[in-house]
């Protein structure tokens, strides 16, 4: 999908480097850039855009999980920051409160206030491990959704803000279905690009050491605290360009976006995939997605009645984390090994 | 008492001051000065008092909680979905029989088994890898949250505690003087009385059963060093057993509690459980005093905050979590 490149390649280089891109990333590409071509509209705008940004949200929670180690319940906050920055500086039905800046300075600023956001809340939670890190996020993410929901000088209280629109760039309506579609695509390609090349970079390596064995980074002269910090601030970008197309996508930002079930389904995303590689978090909220949206019907088609949707998705959950820990991904890892195993001898084939 | 004087001479003296103004507070008539500032004594008593069995009904759920951590490292996340059933239960206990008390000891057995099956099933199957028992908790939670849902309706249930219990109860403290110069005493609901007594007398008890028996200790050195107790002959699976359920059942009571002093219903479970969790990172992991020393934090910070600053009541107490995090990332009572 996504050749990561810098500018001083060579042409050979660059030919080698696009050879070694595995044929999957290139039908999966091609499929998605063709996508529009015969999809409805429902289904770019509703179904694949919510996809990217649920995926973009779930990526960052991924990237510090998988690489981190710190699982983080904290991402959709951090996503409602950002969004509501955007209500807050730029432009709303809420006159009384947003700004009306241009885009050019809301959405710069808006990021960089949530990475300041997003570091002063990982400065905190790096401070604990393992499972605590999961209590104290998920208290940080209730707090703000309490906060949000009571402050009504700059939150707006328990409505929250409407109307937020994405800027009339170069003359397109990018709410529209097909130019929404390519926004978050492009987004969530980006971000998928960026966090494997970050993961292989030496800040994502010096990271995966500091998951593995703390103490021995620290004596190798690796600032553990600081690496962990930069990673959540480097999270709280992707979390962030989700939270502001996540806006965007359903024109309005208020508490109940950024509640504590909202919290918990990033997570269940980001499992459902499988926290070891970037691809599953998109493969979650793509599962995810097409549940939310269908189940309800699938659910009334058996007589069971809508409103037992969450039971769905909290048995699917369930049964994943339950058999296999690394998600759909892990399945599949196995499923590949077994095939590879002689059923005979145990041996490899 | 005398080792932390000697050594934080500063705090000691704060915590003195503190303790001094407070109590005067309680018992003195308030000067007509003081009452312009922040109002009448009577709602600073309520506050007072409010959160106080607040954090009674909080410490009944944290300490479960905590003792469940403590011993087996086991993050129960479904710990709010047991409060929630234990309030089901005995809701339905005590419409049933017709005896308030009833509903205590059927809370206790059926969430107690309940956190049995969970012991066994889940937790047995996956120890030491906190991560997974984390989200099978989770989803857990989840799943039985839609459950008692579709089972018992989005409604408000109320348990109502017997006639001699109900109304108020005179207290000795002097809210205010009547221009006749007869002193007023408050009233207060005799029910969260009871309970906060109630509560208290589990939580001596459970430290006494700790610290003065032979299965507390079992229990300490279990949460010191788990595989030398076991080596040492202990039968260590049946005490995790025995502490899962009694945590458990601990957490049904406070929902019998919870559905007597307020209501029950759905969205309660994630409530209760995130008070649990603020108050056992506040009072620190694994320990029963830090357990209660954090629900009386929490729950005045609840009561005290939405009487003098309503706006932001229940961010106040997440507040109070984040500066202990900052300044005490293992807790005010726990160790390091």
């Amino acid at each position: 999908m996504v050749a990561i490149d810098s500018p001083r390649t060579t042409t050979t280089d660059l030919r080698r480097r696009i050879a070694s891109v595995p044929p999957a990333y290139w039908v999966l590409g091609i499929l998605l850039l063709i996508i529009p071509a015969f999809a409805s509209d429902f289904v770019m705008f509703q179904i694949m855009g919510w996809t990217f940004i649920l995926g973009l949200i779930a990526l960052s929670l991924m990237f510090l999980g998988g690489y981190g180690g710190m699982v983080s319940l904290a991402q959709m906050a951090f996503a409602g920051f950002a969004g509501y920055m955007v209500a807050i500086f730029g432009d709303s039905a809420i006159s009384g409160i947003s700004q009306g800046w241009p885009w050019w300075i809301v959405i710069p600023l808006a990021l960089f206030l949530t990475v300041i956001f997003a570091t002063a809340v990982g400065w905190l939670a790096v401070r604990t491990e393992g499972i605590y890190t999961i209590m104290i996020t998920l208290a940080i993410a209730a707090a703000f959704f309490y906060f949000t929901r009571q402050n009504y000088e700059l939150f707006n209280g328990f409505q929250g803000f409407n109307s937020v629109l994405p800027p009339e760039l170069f003359g397109i309506d990018w709410r529209g279905p097909e130019a929404f579609y390519y926004l978050t695509m492009f987004w969530a390609v980006t971000g998928f690009g960026a966090v494997l090349y970050v993961s292989r970079a030496p800040f994502g390596l010096a990271l995966q050491g500091v998951r593995d064995n703390p103490r021995r980074m620290a004596a190798l002269g690796y600032n553990v605290t600081a690496h962990r910090v930069a990673a959540y601030a480097f999270a709280a970008v992707i979390a962030g360009i989700g939270g502001i197309l996540l806006t965007w996508q359903s024109a309005q930002i208020s508490p109940g976006t950024v509640g504590i079930q909202s919290a918990i389904d990033i997570l269940v995303i980001a499992v459902i995939g499988g926290l070891r590689h970037p691809i599953g978090a998109f493969i979650g909220a793509f599962i995810f997605v097409l549940l939310k949206t269908f189940a309800v019907d699938v659910l009334i088609a058996l007589g069971l009645g809508g409103e037992r949707f969450q039971l769905l998705i909290g048995m699917g959950f369930l049964i994943i984390v339950f058999f296999s820990p690394d998600g759909l991904l892990g399945l599949w890892e196995k499923l590949k090994a077994s095939r590879r195993r002689d059923p005979l001898t145990g041996g490899q084939r | 008492m005398r080792l932390f004087a000697t050594r934080h001479p500063v705090w000691a003296a704060i915590i003195a001051v503190v303790a001094a103004i407070l109590l005067w507070m309680i018992f003195a008539v308030w000067p007509d000065g003081l009452e312009d500032v922040i109002g009448r004594k009577k709602v600073f008593l309520n506050a007072l008092f409010n959160g106080i069995t607040l954090g009674g009904l909080y410490f009944l759920v944290a300490s479960g909680f905590t003792l469940i951590f403590g011993l087996m490292r086991n993050v129960n996340l479904a710990h709010g979905s047991l409060y929630l059933l234990g309030g089901y239960v005995g809701y339905f206990a005590a419409e049933a029989t017709g005896y308030w008390l009833l509903a205590f000891p059927v809370a206790f057995v059926v969430v107690g088994f309940f956190g049995i099956l969970l012991q066994v099933l889940v937790f047995r199957r996956m120890e030491g890898e906190d991560l997974r028992q984390t989200l099978v908790t989770i989803g857990i939670s989840i799943v039985v949250a839609d459950l008692m849902l579709w089972g018992f309706g989005g409604d408000f249930y109320n348990i109502t505690p017997p006639q001699w219990l109900s109304g108020p109860m005179d207290t000795f403290f002097v809210t205010a003087v009547k221009s006749s110069g007869e002193p007023v005493f408050m009233k207060y609901p005799m029910v969260r009385i009871v309970i906060f007594a109630a509560s208290v007398v589990v939580g001596v008890a459970m430290w006494l059963a700790l610290n003065k028996t032979r299965i507390g200790m079992m229990i300490r050195a279990g949460v010191d060093d788990r595989d030398m107790l076991s080596a040492t002959g202990a039968r260590i699976q049946i005490v995790f057993v025995g502490v899962f359920a009694f945590g458990a059942g601990l957490a049904g009571i406070a929902g019998v509690v919870g559905g007597t002093f307020q209501s029950i219903a759905p969205g309660e479970d994630i409530r209760f459980l995130l008070a649990s969790l603020v108050v056992v990172i506040v009072g620190g992991m694994g320990s029963i005093p830090g357990a209660a020393l954090g629900a009386l934090l929490i729950g005045l910070a609840e009561q005290f905050g939405s009487v003098y600053f309503p706006t932001y009541a229940v961010v106040l107490t997440f507040l109070i979590m984040v500066v202990v995090l900052a300044f005490r990332p293992q807790g005010l009572l726990g160790r390091a």
